[in-house]
């Protein structure tokens, strides 16, 4: 469960003894199975033997859609409470609800952008605002990413690309035990290539924002 | 071409469980496939209709799941290698086939996939569909990875055509829903024609015929009693005086859990994969050495029950749990802390467990919730709206019995219009019951889907008996929770779908039901109109709402409504479209301060509903375009 934020290079014939659990949460149609899918299939060419669990069905008529990859010395498809090592938030509300899956060293990378539920759209509750939402995470993990990625993905030209905003951003932490390059080989090979170029520039933009030292409300211990 | 056709032996992919299956048959030369559409499973359907637009597999979206039993039963006796795939719940409405198909058996392997859902992530229930096994008599394969749903889906059929029975794979949403590596192997050829040898002594069950089928399905289960012993899928490893037994996705979570305790030394773990019949000396074996035994097995104690049966046969008197105070719920999926605590707990260790943050905690209060809803532009909404106003209207408080599908999510307010659900089909038999019992007004709903599913002889029998409801069909002309799968009514199919159009509208008329209203749900004034006459009529009464799913048709023709609507000042903040309406795209402009009503416009459909019933709500005027 220890997490290195040092540059890791990939290890295509032999694997570290790692393990390395990722929650991804957000809602219906921002993309988050087919980050999960990239992560999976990026980690798969990486010489590892990953596992992605879904969410399917009804959860996906405007609910919370969650996913999970897990790689290294692991079996279970799932991530208890208490045991992501990253949480790749897609929602503001959503990323908070999923810290019950966080302990005190997990990474969190959150779009800071806001989706409101339909309870509170109609006033029947309310939305903790988003700043102080950030500071309690803040607070309570090891460290946090936090930016509006959906600003980002519509200044790199697709509003929809928030998935790969992000992707970009978990990248450039250095958490994954493979690069940069592996996953941008998955876009260019698995993804429509009608979107490759949005979905690059979607990419870099993450990229970019994890290395805007302003964009880090926590900065994992050992981060240098 | 499908992904599930290419790549060659040895090569490794990230498929989902389901499409490991998928694999897996095709790898055992599998001819034909049927479904009903039903989360977790759907995608094993999905994946064969693609496929078999690609290649020889025939493939079928059966109108249920009786139906696709049936279908893949005449194909096997006919030498083909068939498999059926369906929800826990379509093993039910299969039921009566199976039990009758293990005394007739197969010719060719058959493999039934039953895809049972712990925790209800999309289901009425969570039955466990092992007990079909024991009940029917068959030999029942679980998989705990996509590896494994490979390479079982591949060896069911072999054990199939030897046993001569069809095989039961076991499957829980965790395993079907999960992606993992799967190594490939080499696909195999289509068998060509089949032929159908007649046999009618062995295979026409009538009385004197079903006896001797009888004994013959008992031999058979002896025959794979043996075969269970010496499966592969069976194994013991580690070494020790405790003992673990499992089964299924639970495996996986017991061997991280070995793992993490450091109890490599200390506990023998029973891994089954063949778990029907249960393999007796392999399980005494186990036993023998053993102080203390856990399983770990989600839902009902369907292994600790067969291992405390075969110990006590033998005389041993170990302790062996799983269910209990203390140990594992027979309630919903388990997960890797789960099992590692009742692990330590059972046999006295500490777990040196991480401590999860509690965010409602740390908050302060509790987090708004997240609801599933009906898409913005669904016609369901629109209908029920027109349901709800009638009655209003009309002064009269409905009673609304409701069906599986996307509808059901009406249950939720504002819209509250679904009173009482079973199960596929029961809106309109429970609607009978209800309406006879009662003086009130009784309004069934069900879709298009569902009312093909199970929904004809219960509107026959309403016919016959003269009951007195009005069912609404809600028809979007698809399947759509599932993802959007065809049925025999729909006019909206995919390219090339090869099959005949069945118009719900005779359907109903041939049913013998009179009183039939067909409306187009969005346009509010006649959809009103004939709900109301409909609800005032008396008999039986159908009103057929008839408008297609919105993503649906922007799926299959890329077609979006551009037009948008907007709250203009003359709004007086009645609040009615919350209270009655809901569409996601209406909100309050100020969430905190209860301020004005708005349309997001990024959320609006365009289907110009609203527009109609409020004057306040005007269109956003085209800008460029």
């Amino acid at each position: 469960m220890t997490l290195s934020f040092t540059e890791n290079r990939k290890p295509k014939t032999e694997n570290p003894k790692i393990k390395l659990r990722i929650f991804l949460t957000g809602v219906g149609g921002q993309g988050t199975l087919l980050a999960s899918r990239v992560l999976g299939e990026a980690a798969l060419e990486a010489g590892f033997s990953p596992l992605v669990s879904e969410t399917h069905g009804m959860a996906q008529r405007g609910g919370i859609v969650v996913s999970t990859v897990v790689l290294g010395e692991v079996k279970s498809p799932i991530i208890s409470p208490g045991e992501a090592d990253v949480l790749l938030g897609f929602e503001a509300l959503e990323t908070f609800r999923a810290l019950d899956r966080c302990h005190a060293r997990s990474l969190v990378i959150a779009n800071t952008a806001a989706i409101p539920p339909y309870p509170v759209a109609t006033g029947q509750a309310q939305y903790p605002p988003v700043s102080h939402l950030l500071q309690l995470m803040g607070e309570h993990v090891g460290g946090l990413l936090a930016f509006d990625a959906g600003d980002r993905a519509r200044q790199a030209g697709s509003a929809l690309a928030v998935n790969m905003v992000l992707l970009g951003a978990l990248a450039a932490t250095a958490c994954l035990p493979f690069s940069q390059e592996d996953l941008l080989h998955i876009l260019r090979t698995r993804t429509n290539p009608k979107f490759l170029e949005a979905n690059l520039n979607a990419f870099q933009a993450g990229v970019d924002a994890a290395q805007d030292s302003q964009n880090w409300v926590r900065r994992p211990a050992s981060w240098h | 071409m499908s992904e599930l056709l290419t790549g060659q032996p040895g090569e490794r992919r990230l498929f989902l469980g389901n499409e490991a299956i998928v694999r897996g048959a095709l790898e055992a030369g599998v001819a034909l496939v049927t479904t009903y559409p039903g989360t977790p499973a759907s995608e094993i359907g999905d994946r064969c209709y693609e496929i078999s637009r690609q290649s020889d597999l025939y493939f079928e979206y059966s109108v249920n799941e009786k139906v696709a039993l049936e279908v893949a039963a005449g194909a096997a006796a006919s030498g083909w290698r068939s498999l059926c795939s369906m929800k826990h719940v379509g093993l039910n409405v299969a039921a009566d086939t199976l039990m009758t198909l293990a005394y007739v058996g197969v010719k060719a392997g058959m493999v039934i996939v039953s895809a049972d859902d712990p925790s209800l992530f999309s289901s009425q229930n969570e039955q466990d569909n092992r007990f079909y096994a024991k009940m029917a008599g068959l030999p029942m394969l679980e998989p705990a990875s996509p590896q494994e749903a490979k390479e079982m889906a591949r060896a069911a059929f072999a054990l199939s055509e030897e046993l001569q029975l069809p095989v039961l794979l076991r499957t829980t949403t965790r395993v079907n829903h999960t992606r993992g590596a799967v190594t490939l192997g080499e696909l195999a050829p289509h068998p060509g024609p089949g032929f159908f040898s007649k046999e009618p002594f062995q295979k026409v069950m009538v009385p004197a015929v079903a006896r001797q089928a009888h004994a013959r399905l008992l031999e058979a289960q002896a025959r794979a009693a043996a075969l269970s012993e010496t499966s592969a899928f069976n194994k013991i490893c580690g070494k020790g005086t405790w003992g673990i037994a499992t089964s299924g996705v639970s495996s996986n979570y017991v061997e991280d859990a070995v793992a993490e305790l450091g109890l490599q030394d200390r506990v023998q773990v029973l891994k089954l994969g063949f778990t029907h019949p249960l393999p007796v000396n392999l399980i005494l074996k186990f036993l023998a050495p053993l102080e203390r035994v856990l399983v770990v097995e989600e839902l009902e104690p369907y292994l600790e029950e067969g291992l405390r049966a075969i110990a006590q046969a033998q005389g041993l008197t170990l302790p062996v749990q799983g269910k209990g105070q203390a140990l594992f719920s027979r309630l919903y999926e388990y997960h890797p802390a789960l099992v590692r605590r009742v692990t330590a707990r059972y046999f006295a260790l500490t777990d040196k467990a991480a401590e999860p943050l509690e965010p409602a905690q740390i908050l302060g209060q509790p987090l708004p919730d997240r609801p599933p809803n009906l898409c913005p532009g669904c016609p369901h909404r629109a209908m029920y709206y027109s349901v709800k106003i009638a009655l209003k209207d009309l002064g009269v408080e409905g009673v609304f019995p409701t069906d599986i599908g996307c509808y059901t999510l009406g249950l939720l307010p504002p819209l509250s219009m679904a009173d009482f659900l079973i199960c596929m089909g029961s809106s309109i038999n429970t609607a009978a019951g209800i309406s006879k019992a009662t003086d009130q007004k009784v309004v069934a709903f069900i879709g298009d889907s569902t009312f093909f599913h199970s929904g004809l002889p219960g509107l026959v029998n309403a016919v016959h008996q003269g009951h007195d409801f009005l069912l609404v069909i809600l028809d979007n002309g698809t399947t759509a929770m599932t993802g959007h799968q065809p049925h025999p009514g729909v006019t909206l199919t995919p390219p090339g779908y090869p099959c005949e159009h069945v118009p719900l509208k005779r359907v109903v008329q041939a049913l013998g039901v009179e009183k039939l209203w067909v409306v187009n749900p969005f346009k509010y004034q006649e959809a009103l109109a004939a709900t109301k006459e409909a609800v005032n009529a008396t008999g039986v009464r159908v009103l057929i709402a008839e408008a297609p799913c919105p993503l649906h048709v922007h799926r299959l023709q890329g077609r979006k409504s551009r037009a948008r609507f907007r709250v203009t000042d003359k709004c007086q903040d009645c609040r009615h479209c919350l209270d009655y309406f809901g569409c996601p795209a209406m909100q309050l402009s100020d969430k905190l301060e209860g301020g004005r009503m708005l349309i997001d416009t990024d959320l609006c459909s365009g289907c110009a509903f609203c527009v109609q019933w409020c004057e306040a709500i005007r269109p956003v005027k085209a800008r460029g375009k």
